[in-house]
């Protein structure tokens, strides 16, 4: 108990301790600008040295440390990750986030931002002999791209159906194998992932054009103006132009940067549309309240997870129950077959298996991200269920398979009439927990671009800039699903083994 | 009947049956008597083909067993003629009563449900049941659930009826009720009335004098004295016939 009580006021100390972030006064009494971003993003933003673990490099490091160095400061690094960029930032994990953070009137109205360093493209990706050129011609057509990106925006105003992911490689995957039409991305992820792909081409001209941007805690104006400050200094000297140069980045775009960051900063240049290609629109405004459009949304969310557990659920069920058979009364090559099957599919992590379906599988046979899904989860959990069925069919003494072979019950008769129907209720409880389980582990799926319950709740928690209330709709939602779930096999568990052990009549 | 000559059969290291030979005429009932672990259980169970034998022959009910495993399709037939009560019952938990009486005769023999459940009623009523038929087997007392087993073996219509120690797991006050069930079979036969040719195995000399023609006393996988129970009763040959003579005496006093 002491021991457990001096742990828990080390662990207070220890985060106590970590340096809150700190206007500019602060910032030059510690010595140490802290500059928040995320490993993950990758080359050539901030990635780990592959030679050196430990080492980061990337372009933002490069400008992290020029203008700590214009501040008489030394910069360091702090690992956040990149879609909780603002709320660490205002919960003062450190002074600055710089990580590929675009300029957006959202953005502009929850924290302060810098001048720009950064000018980008959103590009357009097709297949080769596309020769559509614009968002307009892609009318009703799937076009891949980022959560959470201003891509993202752009697309919601557009006719199109998106399809969200995670990672950036996938969306180009996607498109090489016809899953979409388009994928629309700014041009440092489209150069690297999608324009140098044999099959894909990217369309020269931007849809819209953006800018990177730093962003300080709401008040920290003084560290916004020195920061502003070094970063006119470094275009001006042309050591910005150095950095990017050095990481291959600059291109016609940045001599957009001088006029972009004259002071004062001009009024927030969000996706202003480049050319005739695009009507110049502002972005429709988020909706800012957990509103019946939002319920709406989720109860889809769930309705779709539903569907994926009960589809995969009937799957792994009947799967379950030949792998066990085949395990307990077969030869050894079957049982060794059904043996190996269960150990791989539970030896391996489900999200491996998702991906193993969808993108591994894709140049052999294409499935759909819901028949992917479905599959995935219902060959996983077969292999969960064959060991529950295997474990209740060991649990029926031996005497019951010999009476029913006593009285001239062949093979197969004992299975279907005396041993599965005990079986089925030894493992009933096993069976529902599984599915329970099976309900909130279907959330892993979205990886695959399917917007289930647990999907919306992240979309509808960025869009509302809280995670609270659609925090808890979700929950209630995966609550209301298997409660009654619980309950009605508490239930059925009670008159099974009523039947079989009532009391004395 | 039945037809067993010189059968062996060792688990392990450890011989169980050593050369047993012996006859059971049609219509004969044959009690099989010898302390714990002289075969005679294994014996009853190499009958139906429950056990394999290693050497030896077998004829059941003009089914030949050979030493090594059967085809299933033989073994099959073979039970439909040749049933086998258990000494604990293992009754079906999952089926009712009746249920537990039918399911053979539909599944096996294919009788259609309404017939199989007049048959089941009839059987249930001579082991005076049939008001338990819709009833679970966990709601039946141990001597009911043996009477049940009784019953369900009778309704596959067997000729041969092998009995595995039946009253050894019951409470002795329940043992009367289904030694009352077995006099009654033995003396009214079969489902359909035909003579059943049944071989006992008991720990309970009453049961082996009053039901039986023939008294076979078995000791380290053979037998070693047989005859008409009676007179083995009254001058046995063998230590092991004296012994469980002197231990029936003082288990019925």
């Amino acid at each position: 108990m002491r021991v457990l009580f001096l742990l828990i006021v080390a662990a207070l100390l220890l985060s106590s301790q970590r340096a809150r972030a700190g206007d500019l006064a602060e910032v030059k009494a510690r010595g140490e600008l802290v500059w928040g971003g995320d490993l993950q993003g990758g080359e050539p933003f901030v990635f780990e040295d592959e030679k050196t673990p430990g080492k980061i490099r990337g372009f933002e490091v490069e400008i992290a440390d020029a203008i700590a160095r214009r501040l008489g400061v030394r910069a360091k690094f702090a690992q956040n990750d990149w879609s909780n960029l603002v709320p660490g930032l205002e919960r003062g994990d450190f002074d600055m986030a710089l990580n590929g953070l675009e300029d957006t009137p959202d953005r502009r109205q929850r924290i302060l931002l810098s001048v720009p360093y950064f000018v980008y493209g959103e590009t357009l990706t097709l297949r080769k002999g596309d020769e559509r050129r614009s968002l307009s011609e892609l009318s009703g057509r799937k076009v891949g791209t980022l959560n959470q990106t201003v891509a993202h925006d752009l697309l919601k105003q557009q006719p199109v159906e998106i399809v969200l992911y995670e990672g950036q490689q996938e969306p180009y995957f996607d498109l090489q194998h016809g899953r979409t039409d388009a994928v629309l991305l700014d041009h440092i992820i489209a150069d690297r992932y999608g324009c140098v792909l044999k099959s894909l081409h990217c369309v020269p001209e931007d849809v819209a054009r953006g800018v990177y941007v730093i962003g300080f805690q709401k008040g920290h104006t003084a560290l916004q103006h020195a920061v502003d400050d070094a970063l006119r200094a470094m275009i001006a000297d042309g050591e910005l132009r150095r950095i990017l140069e050095g990481w291959k980045l600059w291109d016609a775009r940045q001599d957009e940067l001088a006029v972009r960051s004259a002071p004062p900063p001009p009024p927030a240049p969000v996706a202003s549309a480049v050319a005739a290609a695009q009507p110049t629109r502002e972005a429709a405004p988020a909706p800012r309240h957990f509103d019946g459009r939002q319920l709406h949304l989720f109860l889809e969310g769930a309705l779709i997870t539903i569907v994926l557990s009960v589809v995969s659920f009937a799957i792994a069920m009947p799967l379950g129950l030949l792998l066990a058979i085949g395990r307990l009364y077969f030869g050894p090559l079957v049982r060794t077959l059904c043996a190996a099957y269960i150990e791989l599919f539970r030896g391996t992590p489900l999200l491996l298996q998702l991906y193993v379906l969808y993108f591994g599988l894709a140049p052999v046979i294409r499935l759909s991200p819901m028949t992917a899904a479905i599959l995935g989860l219902g060959l996983n959990y077969a292999a969960y269920e064959a060991e529950v069925q295997r474990g209740a069919l060991l649990a029926i003494p031996r005497g019951q398979t010999e009476a029913a072979e006593a009285l001239g019950l062949s093979h197969a008769q004992t299975l279907r009439h005396v041993l599965l129907p005990q079986a089925f209720r030894t493992a009933l409880p096993a069976v529902t927990n599984d599915f329970v389980a099976l309900l909130k582990d279907s959330s892993l799926v979205s990886v695959l671009t399917v917007v289930e319950l647990t999907k919306r709740m992240t979309i509808a928690a960025v869009d509302l800039r809280d995670w609270m209330i659609p925090g808890l709709a979700c929950a209630g939602l995966y609550f209301a699903m298997s409660f009654p779930l619980s309950r009605l096999s508490r239930r059925l568990e009670l008159k099974l083994q009523h039947d079989s052990h009532p009391r004395p009549a | 009947m039945i037809h067993i000559r010189a059968l062996h059969k060792s688990f392990g290291s450890r011989r169980v049956l050593d050369g047993v030979s012996g006859e059971v005429r049609q219509g004969e009932i044959v009690t099989i008597v010898g302390p714990s672990g002289c075969g005679k259980s294994t014996l009853l169970r190499c009958l139906n083909g429950l056990e394999t034998f290693e050497d030896g022959c077998l004829s059941v009910a003009g089914f030949e067993l050979t030493p090594g495993a059967a085809r299933p399709g033989d073994l099959r037939r073979l039970r439909s003629a040749v049933g086998m009560v258990f000494q604990d019952f293992q009754l079906f938990p999952h089926l009712t009563v009746v249920e537990n009486v039918t399911l053979a005769p539909r599944i096996v023999r294919g009788t259609p449900a309404d017939s199989a459940k007049k048959t089941a009623l009839e059987l249930l009523d001579r082991v005076g049941l049939a008001d338990r038929a819709e009833a679970r087997p966990a709601q039946l007392s141990g001597g009911q659930k043996q009477r049940v087993a009784i019953a369900r073996v009778l309704a596959q219509g067997v000729r041969v009826l092998l009995l595995d120690e039946p009253t050894s797991a019951l409470d002795p006050e329940m043992r009367e009720e289904v030694r009352e069930v077995l006099r009654q079979v033995a003396h009214d036969g079969g489902g359909d009335g035909k003579a059943l040719t049944i071989v006992l195995v008991t720990h309970e000399m009453r049961l082996a004098i009053e039901l039986s023609h023939t008294l076979w006393v078995m000791q380290s996988g053979r037998i070693v004295e047989s005859g008409v129970p009676k007179e083995i009763a009254a001058r046995p040959e063998s230590a092991v016939a004296r012994e469980f003579l002197r231990l029936a005496g003082e288990s019925s006093s």
